[in-house]
């Protein structure tokens, strides 16, 4: 039986139970740099009105974190450019589906099953990482054609097209050696999610620092995401990049068929200790289930918050360095932006929408425990004590509301230090980025809310929660600046948010949000209290 | 005595399946009640309406003389419950989950739970994601055995666990048996068990009662079987109403008889001169079957009912 024997079995298998995922996944993608041709040519329609929208731009730090340093201003940079979070959510795509593909079959049980036919050991992984390695080429290829169908040139849009294939398969193979390492599936997704959260950072830190003239620029290197705007697309393309991504595939893809072969199926290579025989006192009621469910994900999540916030922090300094090495002309449209303290508002308010929406993320996904509960069985139980379905509901929910307040703390309190340690002035950068942080947080409620009522009326749709959310994201992230109609905007929760800091703090939305937010609770305690448990 | 569980014309459908179409089913307080049915019966639904985790669409239904609707919450202090499919958190123990689920029904017996966890062999300290199916039904069985409660409401308590502990849980329940007030509803598909544990039993298929009764009750409704050594020829025998499947050879006569007229074919028999007699009481499996076989043709398209 040669080591691959059932691949192609399962590969189609894989196809099918993603048949209406994966043709989703494939086509948006693809689509982003397309519609970034026809937005920048009917919202900058002269080279004059791309060049100053360019040197806009590289001033601004916050598209240089979210996007990687801008090349250039011909139409394909900027269009790349633009485009440059799109290896992040394929990279998060395909590590996510790797690991579904893999450790979540193992964990239900499904593979013993599986390997149990005339399937060879390695066949599950290898198929998991074919199909999502074929589906990012798709998506390459697509990215490619639509570029090249727009006019742009050949080899640059064929180089922008392999290039966030190959990030995609890069972390396809991040996602093959986490889902060797722990026993839940939950656990490799967050180990998963930590390794892409740092590549991220560290593109941000480095391409910063390259565009300010630091020392850090190498930085980027490291990064997997930096390596697609390596490749410069459009701007002399350097081909040979493409082989650094190649072997760091290949090389985890080795070490993830290492770490499963000193592996029995079913186990991970992180032992699973033994847990205590009784339960401890505090150990009584359906919150302190809820606590005891979500406390190690809400500790590591807070870790995280507090690392990032201190990268993306320190990095808002570096706006200053930028102001004294560029040209006069960059500090004339520097000066029209309003000056150096705006940029770096401007720059603070972004990265406190990011982490609204990604606390957004997170609580919609702590009130979705509940659903999990409920369809994997959990519930019953519970609910079968004297426990009322609120009261049961109560502890995750609780959760899901104050967990963002905690971030919001520590997220505003170390982006401020790490800020405020550079300029010299640590009150006054902690008060503003906390304020900045936690008037996100009626949005992050509203979203938790919303899935609280989906689950409540209509438990099957809870999980489109995600969905509006990232809709909700990309309208506002996308929207202003491409020319979008307002009331398109005006749909994105976040752009209803007050620009803190710098802005005004106007209360009304804030109240409003909230009040929506509770409506919504409402709604949903009530469906929860009248429907039939569990709803398959 | 009143009934522990009394439920009339239960209607349950879930989009264009009937999973209950007028279920009847009564549980005198202090019995081992057996809840048969094959597959997609309604057995899980029925549990589930009586937990007050599902509203019928019609019928009515009373539990420890309450709504299981409307006073879920008091209901649920009094009742333990075991399902079908068991499922754990899988990062605790399954002595933490023991422990949460006893004290969330108001506290548990320590003694007993100590007692019950030695009886049913299970380390209390393994995570509960490394348990096999059979251990997490111990776990479920056990916290739901160490409370002090009314009513045990147990779905299939059984599957998963091996002979042995299988005793162990006949033993235990017959000892909640001898003390009289507490009210077991026992859904299964091993019949010795039902035969072994149960006073009465009801058998269900698509949603309706089909038999109901004592085991006693419920075996007149079928055949005996004898056999007997005669030292004359059993003449007429074949004629009399009741008997089936007459065989004679050699002096020895094999035949089915009805119970109403097991007297009349024995007083034949014995006019012939009976040498040796083997008679067999029907077995429960026998009922089984000629229920579960007439469902055999329709059960696929109510396998989506089960739940």
């Amino acid at each position: 039986m040669s080591t691959l024997t059932g691949t192609g079995q399962l590969i189609r298998l894989a196809l099918r139970r993603d048949r209406v995922l994966l043709p989703l996944w494939v086509l948006v993608p693809s689509i982003f740099p397309a519609v970034f041709v026809v937005a920048f040519t009917t919202a900058f329609p002269t080279p004059q009105a791309l060049q100053e929208y360019a040197e806009t731009s590289i001033h601004n730090a916050a598209f240089t974190v979210f996007y990687g340093a801008l090349q250039g201003p011909s139409l394909g940079e900027l269009v790349t450019w633009r485009a440059g979070f799109v290896p992040v959510m394929i990279g998060l795509f395909s590590l996510l589906a790797v690991i579904r593909h893999t450790r979540t079959e193992e964990e239900a049980g499904r593979r013993e099953l599986v390997v149990s036919t005339a399937v060879s050991r390695h066949a599950a992984m290898a198929a998991a990482v074919l199909v999502t390695c074929g589906a990012n080429l798709v998506i390459g290829l697509l990215s490619a054609l639509m570029l090249a169908g727009q006019g742009l040139p050949a080899a640059g849009s064929l180089a922008h097209g392999t290039g966030i294939a190959a990030v995609g398969c890069v972390f396809a193979a991040v996602g093959a050696v986490v889902a060797q390492l722990t026993t839940g599936a939950g656990s490799a997704r967050g180990i998963g999610i930590t390794v892409l959260g740092v590549a991220f950072l560290l593109r941000g830190i480095g391409d910063v620092s390259t565009q300010s003239g630091g020392a850090l620029g190498w930085i980027s290197w490291l990064s997997p995401i930096g390596w697609v705007s390596r490749l410069r697309p459009f701007a002399g393309e350097r081909w040979w990049i493409l082989v650094v991504p190649c072997v760091a595939a290949t090389g985890l893809i080795a070490m993830a068929v290492a770490l499963a072969e000193r592996r029995d199926v079913g186990s991970g290579l992180l032992p699973s200790r033994l847990g205590p025989a009784g339960a401890a006192p505090a150990l009584r009621t359906p919150a302190a289930l809820a606590w005891r469910l979500h406390r190690g994900s809400l500790v590591s999540r807070t870790v995280g918050f507090a690392v990032v916030g201190f990268g993306l922090g320190g990095i808002a300094t570096s706006i200053g360095e930028l102001m004294n090495n560029s040209t006069p002309a960059a500090r004339e449209v520097l000066a029209r932006l309003g000056g150096p303290g705006t940029v770096i508002d401007q720059y603070l308010w972004a990265m406190m929408t990011v982490f609204g929406v990604v606390s957004a993320g997170f609580a919609i996904q702590i009130v979705l425990t509940l659903r999990a509960e409920e369809s994997g069985g959990r519930a019953e139980p519970v609910l079968a004590a004297p426990v009322e379905r609120l009261r049961w509901a109560s502890g995750h929910l609780a959760i899901a509301l104050l967990g963002p307040i905690l971030w919001a703390v520590v997220f505003g309190t170390v982006v401020g230090l790490a800020h405020g340690l550079s300029t010299g002035d640590v009150g006054r950068g902690v008060s503003d980025a906390l304020g900045a942080a936690l008037v996100e947080l009626p949005a992050v409620w509203a979203f938790a809310a919303l899935a609280l009522a989906l689950f409540g009326l209509l438990p099957r749709l809870a999980a489109w929660t995600f969905a509006l959310l990232m809709t909700s994201l990309l309208l506002g992230w996308l929207g202003e600046e491409l020319h979008m109609g307002q009331w398109l905007i005006n749909l994105s929760v976040f752009a209803h948010l007050p620009h803190l800091p710098g802005g005004e703090l106007t209360v009304l939305p804030l109240l409003v949000m909230t009040a929506i937010a509770a409506a919504l609770v409402l709604v949903g305690v009530r469906g929860l209290r009248r429907r039939d448990m569990p709803v398959g | 005595m009143t009934d522990a569980i009394s439920v009339s014309g239960l209607v349950k459908t879930f989009g264009r399946t009937r999973a209950l179409d007028g279920l009847d089913l009564v549980v005198h307080t202090g019995e081992v009640h057996g809840f048969l049915g094959p597959n997609g019966a309604g057995k899980s639904t029925t549990l589930r309406i009586l937990l007050g985790l599902m509203r019928a669409d019609a019928g009515t239904a009373r539990l420890l003389a309450g709504d299981p609707w409307a006073d879920a919450v008091e209901l649920h202090r009094r009742l333990a419950y075991v399902p079908g499919d068991v499922t754990l958190w899988p990062n605790l123990s399954g002595g933490e989950v023991i422990d949460l689920l006893g004290r969330l029904r108001g506290g548990l017996n320590k003694k007993r739970r100590a007692d019950l966890l030695e009886r049913f062999d299970l380390d209390p300290r393994r995570k509960s994601r490394t348990y096999s199916k059979g251990n997490r039904q111990k776990v479920a069985l056990i916290a739901a055995l160490a409370s002090d409660v009314e009513l045990l409401l147990l779905d299939e308590p059984t599957s998963g666990l091996d002979p042995l502990m299988e005793e162990e849980f006949r033993k235990t329940v017959r000892e909640e048996q001898r003390r009289g007030d507490r009210t077991v509803l026992l859904s299964s598909h091993i019949l010795a068990e039902v035969e072994a544990l149960c006073d009465r039993v009801t058998i269900i298929r698509d949603g309706r009662v089909v038999e109901t009764g004592t085991l006693s009750d419920l075996r007149h409704l079928t055949h005996t079987s004898v056999e007997a050594e005669l030292a004359g020829s059993p003449d007429g025998l074949a004629d009399l109403p009741g008997v089936h499947g007459l065989r004679a050879e050699n002096g020895r006569v094999r035949f089915d008889v009805e119970s109403a007229a097991l007297d009349g074919a024995l007083r034949h028999l014995t006019d012939a001169g009976v040498r040796s007699l083997v008679c067999q009481p029907p077995t429960l499996e026998e009922l089984f079957l000629r229920h579960y076989d007439r469902a055999a043709a329709p059960a696929t398209e109510h396998a989506a009912a089960t739940r």
